[in-house]
């Protein structure tokens, strides 16, 4: 009994958060005149729209090959008013690295079809799901598949809840610094270390990993814009790193 | 230089003698880090960009996404000019505006969120307005943005401004006391008249439900922009006619928070009451789904 409580509590998701202290603080009092009139986007809706968009970019940013596949799963409300909303139009405009206020995206499937990439939607049901959500698997030529989960949450925000089958909570809007490496002692110290070298402050870090020792992303949230090769030297130089992704500030 | 309600908001401005405009500016300076050059750069962009879903609006025959909306902004404008109707052609143009810009929206043009997608016309068409009818100036327009952001700000960080959450009333009812509010500011009101305006404008529409045919931002989200502007434009009037608002505006807003947590779940965009529950919305509400089902995964 004990043994097999054991085991799946290793088997499960485990997950360290550090914030500092300041990040969790509730918006309040700091949203700026264009959090409150804009975002300047294609309509018609911000969640379902918008947040779409938001959602297809941030998948293709964790894919460095080209992308000659994508497929769609809706989930509830997305999948029952996607047309009506342009959803699909938005994710698929977001994969292509379309922005939320790109006239493009209302295009997205003829231009999708007139490059040669393919595309499916498909409606998929899990229970206990927030009602705008998707999970998108991006296929590489070399057959590489990448997955993203995440939601629309609202106003044109957006949450990833996981990525390749990994769970994770990221919902803030900063660039953002994202490896996947090897699980071991001492990875997390040498990558901020790379970074406090840089004098980049970290607002936000979460470490995400399915068992000691095995896969495991991190999610660094930066204060500022970085220059990319800092990707490159986190990359070649530190063991156990897989790859190195960089979600710009959405 | 911060404000979390409107009593605060007004202190301020009575203390540093600024209109609200010039407090909300200093203000986003702050929260911003950007130089006061870099935010009005910024609000013209966003005029510029609001105007522009204007003129596409009026422009394009395209249909909109789910085929609810065609056209009626055009239509009104064809219509200005004849002497049958009620209203003056200046307002009636207002209201063609105001659904152009919910035309482009539906039809995946480029709008502002003012402050959401749903509720983009009503700022746009005022502020468009006052620059052809009253000839305000591009430093009169930039002023009535800040204002209207200041209104909005304060019903974002004490009640909602989402249909989901609050109804409609708190999605077009914030456009519209935002809107209100700005028209105010343009003409030179005071700080308070400005608070009169948007506490009108809430309690005009207070209670009224986020019921969207098959959930689309179509109908009745364009009409009610509509509604928006003459309500935005009147109680502006009213106030700028020096009558005051009995109950301050917090305590109204406070009031629209209350009344949409205290809508069912039906009345809160989940098209499941209101006009979204008429057999005729339910109706259509099949042929559109019927169309876009999606194949189920195995």
């Amino acid at each position: 009994m004990l043994k097999n409580l054991y085991l799946q509590s290793i088997s499960n998701i485990e997950r360290v958060t550090i914030y500092s202290a300041n990040h969790t603080e509730e918006k309040m009092g700091t949203n700026s005149l264009f959090d409150v009139i804009g975002p300047i986007m294609v309509g018609p809706s911000s969640s379902h729209t918008a947040g779409a968009a938001k959602l297809g970019k941030l998948a293709r940013q964790l894919v460095h090959g080209e992308i000659v596949e994508v497929k769609f799963i809706l989930y509830d409300s997305f999948a029952r008013t996607y047309r009506g909303h342009g959803t699909g139009k938005a994710l698929l405009g977001g994969v292509m690295g379309y922005d939320l206020d790109s006239e493009e995206l209302k295009h997205a499937e003829m231009i999708a079809t007139y490059q040669g990439l393919k595309f499916s939607f498909e409606e998929g049901q899990k229970d206990g799901i927030h009602p705008n959500s998707v999970d998108i698997h991006l296929i590489e030529a070399s057959g590489k598949e990448t997955i993203l989960s995440g939601a629309s949450v609202g106003g044109g925000n957006v949450a990833i809840t996981s990525i390749n089958g990994i769970e994770t909570n990221l919902r803030t809007n900063l660039p953002a610094i994202v490896t996947h490496h090897r699980d071991r002692v001492g990875i997390l110290s040498e990558i901020t270390d790379i970074l406090a070298k840089r004098n980049l402050n970290i607002a936000g870090m979460n470490l995400y990993r399915d068992a000691f020792g095995k896969n495991a992303y991190m999610v660094v949230e930066i204060d500022e814009t970085f220059d990319e090769a800092i990707s490159r030297e986190i990359f070649e130089s530190i063991d156990g790193i897989m790859d190195v992704f960089v979600l710009e500030n959405r | 230089m911060n404000f979390f309600s409107g009593k605060q908001l007004l202190a301020l401005c009575e203390e540093q003698q600024m209109s609200i405009a010039q407090v909300m500016l200093a203000r986003e300076q702050e929260v911003s880090g950007r130089t006061e050059e870099e935010v009005i750069a910024g609000v013209k962009h966003s005029l510029d960009v609001m105007f522009r879903s204007i003129d596409q609006g009026l422009a394009s025959y395209d249909k909109s996404l789910g085929g609810l909306l065609s056209g009626h902004s055009k239509k009104i404008y064809g219509e200005l000019g004849k002497e049958s109707f009620y209203l003056p052609d200046r307002t009636m143009k207002a209201v063609a505006y105001a659904l152009a810009v919910m035309e482009s929206n539906a039809r995946m043009g480029v709008i502002v969120a003012a402050p959401t997608a749903g509720s983009s016309g009503i700022l746009p068409a005022v502020l468009r307005d006052a620059q052809e009818t009253s000839g305000a100036t591009m430093a009169q327009l930039v002023d009535a943005y800040l204002c209207a952001g200041a209104v909005g700000l304060i019903v974002m960080q004490n009640a909602s401004i989402s249909g989901a959450k609050g109804g409609c009333q708190a999605e077009i009812g914030t456009s519209t006391a935002m809107s209100a509010a700005a028209l105010v500011q343009l003409k030179g009101g005071s700080p308070k008249q400005c608070l009169d305006a948007a506490s009108f404008a809430f309690k005009n529409i207070l209670g009224l439900a986020c019921d969207p045919i098959a959930g689309l931002v179509e109908v009745p989200c364009a009409k009610r922009n509509g509604l928006g502007v003459l309500n935005a434009m009147y109680c502006a009037d009213l106030a700028l006619m020096e009558i005051g608002s009995l109950v301050p505006f917090d305590e109204i807003v406070d009031a629209m928070y209350h009344v949409g947590l205290s809508m069912p779940a039906t009345l809160r965009e989940t098209a499941m009451g209101g006009l979204a529950a008429t057999p005729t919305a339910k109706r259509i509400e099949r042929d559109l789904f019927a169309n876009t089902e999606l194949s189920k995964k195995k």
